[in-house]
């Protein structure tokens, strides 16, 4: 802008732009692989993977009788952590677009918002499985240190299906968080959500079950929490599937798709 | 190029746009006026699709938003500059925004430099940032990928006295080398400043749109004379509207609804004596904007409400 020239004729002079290239699908999952580290929150919550997994091992450890010193003792103390961070997870990585606000830019540089909440969902299953094969690993630790100490050999107690069945567990308690995410789009509601879903409900048809019968033999049938119970016990049986997969469909699929219904039309402020 | 045409957006029975069109063009740089309220920020937020229009509808360089490819390069957005993660550092947030544009990591610290955040500031949480520092933050995110067309709602907002000076320039530079630029605002002064086009909203409807200078352009007359009032009584007598004018700072003037032939005509006819005689300046943007929006702004101006 050195030389005086009026403004037409610097218009005119204008470089013709090339088209942009479209935002291929594997940069907007480093994208948001990103964002679920680069605040405070989100890198303790990830670090408190972890962290509990230990935690959960050390205890095992210090308490658990010498005779369950065995890999699926392990495995289940840190299952319970998991299921709560992991959602957790899910749950911010949606929500905090419109709690915090970021979601102005967010889709604005991916305006098709279904490219940009597929990202999230890929990176949150991707985390779930991440972290389990960490916390098996943790486990296997802990399995060979225990049995190391007591001088016995280690019990390898869970086999590949118990294990591939415990993380398709935390993957769909994962997706439940996620759901809960994509239908409150609220932080703090979408969180208190979880916890009346997969802890104060499964309290409440516990009761229900065992003082009503009717209930007890639907249980299978109605009850999401009651049919992934199943997966921590060993193989699951042709019913039990079935019974997981309708459960799903009532619980996960269908209030998901109603979530990204609206996710996709509503107001983005 | 943004064209936005017939566009309406409702809320139940509420009408917050109603029927807008107009057009923001290339190498100009585009106010977008109006009170409180009246639909500036909902029009802005259906430009770049975080707001479904109920009817009629916008394209952004001859697309829909939504189709653009990759509309971080081609359109820089600032719609709220607090809006951005709290816990996210300024630096992060642009990374996370140059990496989605797919552009050389080094882009974070040249725009860093160019909004003048110093690289202390651009590694502080954003929520221990000013106003100020949040605005010039956003500014940066819209600039990153040099974009074409640029849609900012209240950049000015919060910035101090020499922020607003830079980015005057700064908008002007870009709009000299072609771009597109739409600012809303309602520091008219800013506006009256940088602006090439108009167009004023009010109640979600466009109540004037044009080019500046033929907004506030005016055919009235300044006359000061040393009789005001044996001159009163000859512009009363051949039917010519005037009023009292204050702007010379003395009460011998009268703003005059005629051009300063007639207005001389009619003096010499009377054997008044004048000061002066000359073409009254432009109204104001200010004068103008209150009275095109009279009837929905939520204060009651007497003065100046023409209509």
């Amino acid at each position: 802008m050195s030389t005086i020239t009026a403004a037409p004729a610097t218009t005119t002079a204008r470089v013709e732009r090339r088209e942009p290239r479209p935002i291929p699908f594997t940069r907007l999952l480093s994208v948001e692989l990103r964002k679920c580290f680069d605040t405070r929150a989100g890198f303790w919550l990830m670090a408190s993977i972890g962290i509990a997994s230990l935690l959960a091992t050390g205890a095992v450890l210090l308490w658990a009788p010498d005779s369950e010193l065995t890999y699926s003792t392990f495995a289940t103390a840190i299952g319970f952590p998991m299921a709560i961070i992991l959602p957790m997870v899910a749950v911010l990585s949606v929500t905090s677009e419109w709690s915090q606000r970021s979601g102005l830019t967010t889709f604005t540089l991916v305006p098709h918002r279904s490219r940009a909440i597929a990202a999230k969902a890929g990176v949150t299953v991707g985390i779930s499985v991440v972290s389990m094969l960490i916390a098996m690993a943790i486990g296997a630790v802990g399995t060979v240190v225990g049995s190391a100490i007591l001088g016995i050999a280690p019990v390898w107690d869970a086999g590949f299906v118990d294990l591939a069945n415990i993380v398709l567990a935390q993957v769909l308690g994962m997706l439940v968080g996620f759901m809960l995410g994509v239908v409150i789009r609220n932080s703090s509601a979408a969180i208190v959500a979880y916890f009346v879903y997969s802890f104060a409900l499964t309290a409440i048809t516990e009761v229900l079950a065992a003082t009503q019968d009717w209930f007890s033999n639907l249980q299978p049938w109605v009850d999401f929490n009651y049919a992934q119970g199943a997966l921590f016990n060993g193989s699951l049986n042709g019913e039990q599937w079935a019974n997981l997969a309708v459960t799903g469909v009532v619980w996960l699929v269908a209030p998901m798709a109603f979530g990204l219904w609206s996710l996709m039309r509503s107001e983005v402020k | 190029m943004i064209t936005v045409d017939s566009l309406t957006k409702t809320y139940g029975g509420f009408t917050a746009v109603d029927d807008v069109t107009f057009t923001a063009r290339p190498g100009r740089v585009t106010g977008f006026l109006g009170p409180n309220g009246a639909g500036k920020s909902t029009t802005m937020r259906v430009m770049v699709g975080l707001t479904p229009a109920t009817s009629g509808g916008v394209t952004v360089c001859g697309r829909q938003f939504r189709d653009l490819p990759n509309p971080g390069l081609e359109v820089g957005v600032l719609l709220d500059a607090s809006a951005q993660h709290a816990g996210r550092t300024g630096r992060e947030i642009l990374t996370v925004a140059q990496r989605t544009m797919g552009l050389p990591s080094s882009r974070v610290d040249e725009i860093i430099d160019l909004v003048s955040l110093t690289p202390s500031e651009a590694d502080r949480r954003v929520r221990n940032y000013s106003l100020g520092m949040r605005q010039r933050l956003g500014i940066a995110t819209a600039l990153l990928g040099q974009p074409e067309v640029l849609i900012l709602d209240e950049p000015a907002n919060g910035l101090d006295p020499a922020g607003i000076r830079w980015m005057r320039d700064l908008l002007r530079g870009y709009a000299n080398q072609g771009a597109t630029v739409l600012l809303s605002s309602h520091l008219l002064h800013e506006i009256e400043v940088i602006a090439d086009d108009l167009v004023v909203i009010g109640n979600g409807r466009i109540v004037a749109q044009g080019a500046k200078s033929d907004l506030l352009a005016t055919a009235d007359t300044l006359v000061r004379t040393t009789d005001v009032t044996a001159l009163s009584q000859a512009l009363a007598a051949s039917g010519i509207g005037f009023s009292a004018s204050a702007a010379t700072g003395s009460d011998d003037a009268l703003r005059v609804e005629a051009d300063t032939d007639l207005v001389g005509k009619v003096a010499l006819e009377a054997r008044i004596q004048l000061r002066e005689l000359r073409p009254a300046e432009g109204a104001g943007l200010e004068e103008m904007f209150l009275e095109l929006t009279a009837d929905t702004q939520r204060e009651t101006i007497t003065e100046g409400a023409a209509a």
